[in-house]
């Protein structure tokens, strides 16, 4: 690892640790500083006599200067504390975590889903540019993008209801079955949802896995290993995907904040209990440490990806550090 | 929506009859004609939604959940309200949210690429840090907490759709304002002796001008797209119908258990269409502002060598 690397993985690391810090204000400012914000107007609560209030305060740790509540907030992030969800009643941190470990397969299954179809149907346009198999793959792709996710979640659920589970993620009533039987309903249950996901995704992916490969299938190798007779199969794959690889993955890590909304939409159609039904039940019952946490945690997500993103990157081609 | 013709317009557009203009417009960019018909249309529809509504959104016409009939084309909602009203009225706050977020987005962007792409130096590494930030931040969850801590009104929704959306307009007019800085007839006024605000207004401003609002258009349905998302998440305005609330509603009332599709389709199809559309227009205009834009992609694509001299048919 030359200098130069050195220097551009350290500017990464670096971005991406103040970025998280900025997050983590951002986060206190909206849900505890702003004027009239939800947490701290204690005007909303009806009829309180003074020492209500006073014990409020003192309970929520509203007494403390503003700079106090930062500094303890932060001091609490940093031992895991995101506080207690008003609905249940147990620690946020505990919930998110569950949550977390459910949306993760859905959405990966989603994703992957999503690779590997617009990289099929973004190569298969370029190679048979302004022909039919273009317009059609090309057009279905920009139709997707464009259809709102939740309602195309609704469409799965309107066409295929009727053969797969469109709710939760384990049927209720299957009891006492082997493990095997549990994971393969859990896997029934995910496949709709990962679809939808898929679904949302792969139209993006096929418009730029498209104009990267376009633009490589223009470079004078491709053209020369065309004179020397390589078959086209070998020529995609050899020369053409490995240099259209740097901007698919740079553009599929830009598209993580999308895949994050998207996943929080499909979860609320499907009740998928993972993230982002916590967000939208958060939401509906203004239970705002929950809310305040799996926001948190979504864009520090997305923040760490982003990150990897960029090291994979480096690592595809070095001359990025350049 | 003319500006897309002027690249493309010969020397010669004196000469011609005006009618050759048009049908040149439709000719070379039917996609983009194409697209601004149907957002017209959407418009239309929009501004007219009192005379063009054939029921009241708020009484009811019909039966519950009716299908598509003669009186009614796309059939009744849970309240026996006609859907054909409901779709025009909700397109009317659909796109009021659209156009109001694009233009607050529109402001920090031209503001950011133009001053970044203009002074370059630290004013540029400053700014593009904070797009950068922007970029990294998963806007949904943004607007959710902001939505929902302000409380679920138009208002909010706008601003909340709005200051995040700003950033690819300033990454696109940065890049074209960069290489305006370095072209001959700024260097020479800037030579001549004018001041930097001459310049910008002069002659950056006018020549970014069309690029903003074709970002602008793509904004606009962006933003479309994510009031529907907000809406269905409960976080829309509750007194004003939009294309969001009627899927919302299709969805928590059980449109599709009913089988009534007819109250849960015609949303999507209109956001679909009014998205699809605003990326035509807004991408006919930026082609028609750059024609390299279009001569450079051919070349690769078409599998030819590319011509030495020229191009076209006097191509070498």
């Amino acid at each position: 690892m030359n200098t130069r690397t050195l220097d551009y993985v350290l500017k990464r690391i670096g971005f991406s640790i103040m970025t998280v810090f900025v997050v983590l204000t951002f986060n206190f400012v909206l849900f505890r500083a702003l004027p009239g914000s939800a947490v701290t107007d204690l005007s909303r609560v009806p009829n309180s006599t003074p020492a209500l209030r006073e014990a409020l305060a003192r309970q929520f740790g509203l007494a403390d200067s503003k700079w106090q509540q930062y500094f303890i907030y932060l001091k609490q992030l940093l031992h895991g504390n995101l506080g207690v969800s008003y609905i249940n009643g147990l620690p946020v941190w505990h919930n998110l975590t569950t949550d977390l470990s459910n949306t993760i397969p859905m959405v990966g299954l989603g994703t992957l889903l999503a690779i590997v179809f617009g990289i099929w149907s973004g190569v298969t346009s370029a190679w048979r540019w302004h022909r039919p198999a273009d317009y059609l793959l090309t057009n279905t792709a920009i139709a997707f993008y464009s259809f709102p996710t939740q309602w195309l979640g609704l469409m799965l659920v309107m066409i295929f209801g009727r053969y797969l589970p469109t709710t939760g993620m384990n049927d209720p009533f299957a009891v006492g079955g082997s493990a095997w039987s549990h994971a393969l309903d859990t896997f029934r249950h995910m496949i709709l949802p990962a679809v939808a996901v898929a679904l949302t995704l792969y139209g993006q992916y096929t418009l730029v896995v498209r104009s990267a490969v376009l633009e490589v299938l223009g470079e004078d190798f491709v053209l020369t290993a065309r004179a020397k007779g390589i078959p086209a199969r070998t020529i995609l794959r050899r020369y053409v995907l490995r240099n259209a690889l740097l901007p698919i993955v740079t553009l599929i890590a830009l598209s993580i904040g999308y895949v994050v909304g998207g996943a929080l939409l499909v979860e609320t159609v499907f009740t998928w209990p993972g993230i982002g039904l916590a967000v939208y039940q958060s939401v509906l019952s203004r239970d705002y440490p929950m809310l305040q946490g799996a926001f948190l945690i979504l864009t520090l997500s997305v923040v760490m990806l982003n990150l990897v993103a960029d090291l994979l990157s480096l690592k595809l081609d070095p001359r990025v550090a350049e | 929506m003319t500006t897309t013709n002027h690249a493309d317009t010969p020397v010669s557009t004196e000469e011609r009859p005006r009618r050759g203009w048009l049908a040149k417009l439709v000719h070379h960019r039917k996609a983009g004609v194409v697209g601004a018909a149907i957002l017209l249309v959407f418009v239309v529809l929009a501004l007219g939604a009192h005379w063009f509504a054939p029921y009241s959104t708020i009484n009811a016409s019909g039966a519950v959940f009716a299908p598509p009939s003669g009186r009614h084309w796309l059939g009744t909602n849970d309240g026996g309200i006609d859907m054909v009203s409901l779709l025009i009225q909700g397109g009317r706050i659909s796109m009021l949210v659209g156009f109001a977020a694009a233009l607050v987005a529109a402001i920090p962007g031209a503001l950011v690429g133009i001053l970044s792409g203009y002074f370059g130096g630290w004013v540029d590494t400053v700014l593009m840090r904070i797009t950068d930030f922007f970029l990294v931040i998963p806007v949904i969850p943004v607007m959710i907490a902001i939505a929902a801590v302000w409380g679920p009104s138009l208002f909010h929704l706008i601003i909340a759709i709005g200051v995040l959306l700003w950033t690819s307009t300033a990454r696109v007019l940065r890049a074209q304002v960069k290489t305006l800085r370095e072209r001959t007839f700024v260097r020479r006024t800037v030579n001549l002796g004018a001041s930097r605000t001459r310049v910008l207004y002069r002659h950056i401003l006018p020549h970014v001008a069309p690029l903003l609002i074709a970002q602008t258009v793509i904004t606009m349905a962006l933003a479309i797209f994510y009031e529907t998302a907000l809406a269905f998440l409960g976080l829309g305005d509750p007194t004003a119908v939009s294309w969001g609330t009627i899927i919302e509603d299709g969805f928590l009332r059980t449109a599709i258990s009913t089988g009534a599709w007819w109250a849960i389709v015609p949303p999507g199809v209109c956001v679909a269409l009014v998205v699809i559309s605003a990326y035509l227009v807004g991408q006919s205009i930026e082609e028609a502002l750059n024609p390299r834009l279009r001569v450079a992609n051919v070349s690769p694509r078409s599998w030819k060598i590319r011509p030495l001299v020229g191009r076209g048919k006097d191509a070498l």
